[in-house]
């Protein structure tokens, strides 16, 4: 598996669709006893990690489930502030599962419409004439391949740096926007896309792109 | 193969050295205006590579490219960033962006008590230096001139 996830972003910049296949886990589990010898802050309404980077806990890890259960944003399980809670000498000993913070839906938007704007600064700042948008971004952990239509649909693809194969799935993603979107008589243009035929067969596309790519790391 | 231009800037976004080569279109825009723009948006796609990345990142962003050209970055724990525009056939340059750094810029502007730092290098030796290491490079196209 080493396609990360899909997106798909309209002509103005909004994300019509996004789907997340596969997301590697990077997250730590440990015991604390009181006082806790990690600094918190409270960031865009999730607990992170401010300073004290130790065993795997890394500085912007956001804490995702104590004792087990899943916190909610701020909040642990059974509504408590999850900083007033550890804050608490009687909670403890407690075990707290740190990780990457994962993206919410409104950060996915403003990701998509970001990456939209980049996209065009792109073109702009060509040292070469006639150059389109950014088509492929590289990281040292994910590539990033873009796929615009004609008519200005974006066809966004996170995969890890050693998947190949991308480009011809971003044109059968087209395919299957065109055959299972565009041609449903439901689907209302740059609209979100809620197609069932659309997702199954964008899955199955995922799947055989992955298989045949190359190399993921789980593959 | 062919090198395009090559940006240099330090932490606060001041272009601290332009130079360029073969490059056949301007932005359309005052060369101080290009480079705010260049570093909006290194800036903006800095924050948006750590926001999508599935893992914790050790170098971040390294390059991305477009039909015509291929950007190319590289930044200092010290915030300075070296990006170098090419065509698309160069390969991973990170090594030549190290050297830029490392033995031309430090070398040459960070030890020299003449040239003050955080703002436009006005060293005529680093200038020349960083011509003759660029023209030197094996992608270094001289068929344009």
């Amino acid at each position: 598996m080493a396609i990360f996830s899909v997106y798909v972003v309209n002509k103005a910049g909004g994300l019509i669709y996004h789907l997340d296949s596969y997301a590697p886990r990077a997250e730590a589990e440990k015991t604390f006893s009181y006082p806790l010898d990690l600094l918190l802050k409270l960031h865009d309404e999730r607990v992170l990690v401010a300073f004290g980077q130790r065993d795997g806990i890394r500085v912007g890890h956001a804490v995702l489930a104590i004792n087990g259960k899943d916190v909610n944003g701020k909040y642990t399980a059974d509504g408590k502030e999850v900083l007033e809670y550890l804050g608490n000498p009687a909670n403890y000993p407690v075990s707290v599962r740190f990780g990457r913070p994962r993206l919410t839906s409104n950060e996915k938007l403003m990701l998509a419409s970001m990456f939209h704007s980049l996209f065009a600064i792109g073109s702009q700042l060509s040292p070469e004439q006639g150059s389109s948008g950014i088509e492929m971004l590289e990281t040292d952990t994910f590539k990033l391949h873009c796929f615009q239509t004609l008519t200005g649909i974006k066809f966004v693809v996170l995969a890890d740096p050693r998947q190949a194969g991308i480009d011809s799935l971003l044109r059968k993603i087209y395919e299957i926007y065109s055959d299972f979107a565009l041609k449903n008589p439901f689907y209302s243009l740059e609209m979100p896309i809620r197609c069932e035929l659309f997702e199954q067969n964008l899955k199955l596309a995922l799947e055989v792109a992955e298989k045949a790519g190359t190399f993921g790391p789980g593959s | 193969m062919t090198v395009h231009n090559l940006y240099l800037f330090d932490r606060n976004g001041v272009c601290l050295h332009y130079s360029e080569w073969h490059r056949k279109k301007q932005a359309g825009i005052s060369q101080e205006e290009e480079f705010k723009l260049m570093y909006g948006m290194l800036f903006s796609i800095r924050s948006f590579v750590s926001k999508m990345s599935p893992l914790d990142m050790k170098d971040g962003f390294v390059a991305f490219q477009t039909s015509r050209y291929k950007l190319h970055y590289y930044e200092t724990p010290t915030g300075i960033k070296v990006v170098m525009n090419t065509d698309l056939g160069v390969g991973p340059i990170r090594d030549v962006l190290h050297h830029i750094y490392s033995a031309l810029y430090v070398e040459l502007v960070v030890k020299n008590p003449l040239c003050p730092l955080g703002q436009t290098v006005q060293s005529e030796l680093f200038r020349s230096r960083l011509d003759s290491y660029i023209r030197s490079l094996p992608f270094f196209s001289a068929r344009a001139g």
